[in-house]
């Protein structure tokens, strides 16, 4: 290679490293505050008084729903711990046991999650309806909805 | 001898009249694989357990990201190659890479946020994965913006192939953010290494679809860089007798 065509092969090199060394070093500082919410074993580290997003797996049995209000408590997990929500308003379509969920929201003195939005969180798997009709055919029970859940990154 | 190919890219005429046929037969392709695709994901696949029929967007979606982050590869590829060999095809490449990938990047957000309503219950929220891409539409765009903001395009070609090199980090930062990250969006459902996720029904048209944007891609980057030749060997003898054998 030419000697001035290497100097310009260094000089790229250097700027691609060191703009990645950059951002790498910020995205490591600013690493816990780049997550979109905390899973139920860090709500600990979430900050107290503010609004915070809490993210899991929704526990199967544990909605319930009022009789007479939009009102509906459940349990979320992430397998470590488990965090009570609150929520009065209408879950989205996707909302369902075994299913993960993230909610925004404050924490109250009971430690429980009174949330004022609930996104559905769906995984990675695609699977025709048609299929899945037939699998829960055959067996009842949730597990496969367990295991679902199991599979989706919490980051803890 | 081996890198006379490489010679030969470099020559504006060479490529503009080499590259004429791959135009046309690429073009005819990839139409044909869109057209498949789309009518096989859109109208044939099943519809999804959870999701029904709100799902089949994956298969405009996903290739639209992908596609996109490729551009990015290819864009910045080409900077470097015209920094180091001052190579003019590069540059075009360069230029037309990121009209492109701009484009496919904000399909991959705007199909994003419709399929985001009827499944997360929003449009938009600010997860890493979401603004991460934000931030490479946001480079395609700086990218365009540079090219025109020169008088001089050399001065404007080096300045977007640096920015091009510095804003690279940025995909693989997108590709990882599902995993180093808790995020909104799901992890990828399309493994290198493992079984993928996704049922054999689903996934044979939304590979027809990759195909088929990657394919487009190529030919529209054909299509542009042609037309980008002409518009900067405006000057040169071949061009004017192209333009006077067509008059």
């Amino acid at each position: 290679m030419h000697p001035v065509r290497k100097q310009r092969l260094i000089i790229v090199l250097f700027i691609v490293l060191g703009s990645s060394i950059v951002v790498g070093l910020v995205m490591w500082s600013l690493n816990s505050n780049l997550n979109y919410f905390y899973p139920p074993s860090k709500i600990a580290e979430a900050p107290v008084g503010k609004a915070i997003r809490a993210g899991g797996c929704v526990v199967p049995g544990s909605v319930v729903q009022a009789k007479d209000t939009l009102r509906v408590d459940f349990v979320i997990t992430d397998g470590v711990a488990d965090l009570a929500v609150t929520y009065d308003k209408i879950l989205p379509a996707l909302f369902g046991e075994g299913e993960a969920a993230v909610m925004k929201g404050r924490l109250n003195e009971k430690g429980v999650l009174v949330a004022t939005q609930v996104l559905a969180k769906h995984d990675e798997n695609y699977t025709p309806a048609e299929v899945s009709k037939s699998v829960q055919n055959d067996s009842v029970d949730r597990s496969k909805d367990v295991e679902i859940c199991k599979g989706l990154n919490y980051g803890t | 001898m081996a890198w006379q190919w490489f010679h030969r890219m470099g020559s504006p005429r060479w490529f503009y009249e080499k590259f004429a046929p791959w135009e046309k037969g690429l073009a005819i392709i990839a139409v044909i694989l869109l057209v498949v695709g789309a009518i096989w994901g859109l109208g044939f696949s099943p519809a999804e357990r959870l999701q029904g029929n709100s799902a089949r967007i994956l298969y405009i979606h996903v290739p639209a990201a992908i596609v996109a982050m490729a551009g990015y590869y290819v864009m910045a590829i080409s900077g470097a190659v015209g920094l180091i060999w001052r190579m003019k095809m590069a540059f075009i490449s360069l230029k037309c890479a990121a009209h492109i990938g701009a484009v496919l990047t904000f399909l991959a957000l705007f199909t994003g946020a419709l399929w985001g309503k009827p499944t997360w219950g929003t449009y938009w929220e600010w997860d890493a994965r979401m603004t991460s891409t934000l931030v490479l539409l946001l480079l395609y765009l700086g990218i365009i913006a540079l090219q025109s903001a020169y008088s001089n395009q050399e001065a404007a070609d080096k300045t977007s192939a640096i920015l091009a090199l510095v804003g690279s980090i940025n995909i693989p930062i997108i590709y990882l953010s599902v995993k180093f990250w808790n995020t909104l969006h799901q992890g990828a459902t399309i493994k290198i290494t493992g079984e993928s996720s996704i049922d054999a029904s689903m996934a044979y048209p939304l590979i027809t679809m990759i195909l088929a944007y990657y394919l487009a891609f190529a030919w529209l980057m054909i299509a542009h860089m042609r037309a980008e030749i002409l518009q900067r060997e405006r000057k040169t003898v071949w061009v004017q007798d192209l333009v006077k054998e067509s008059e």
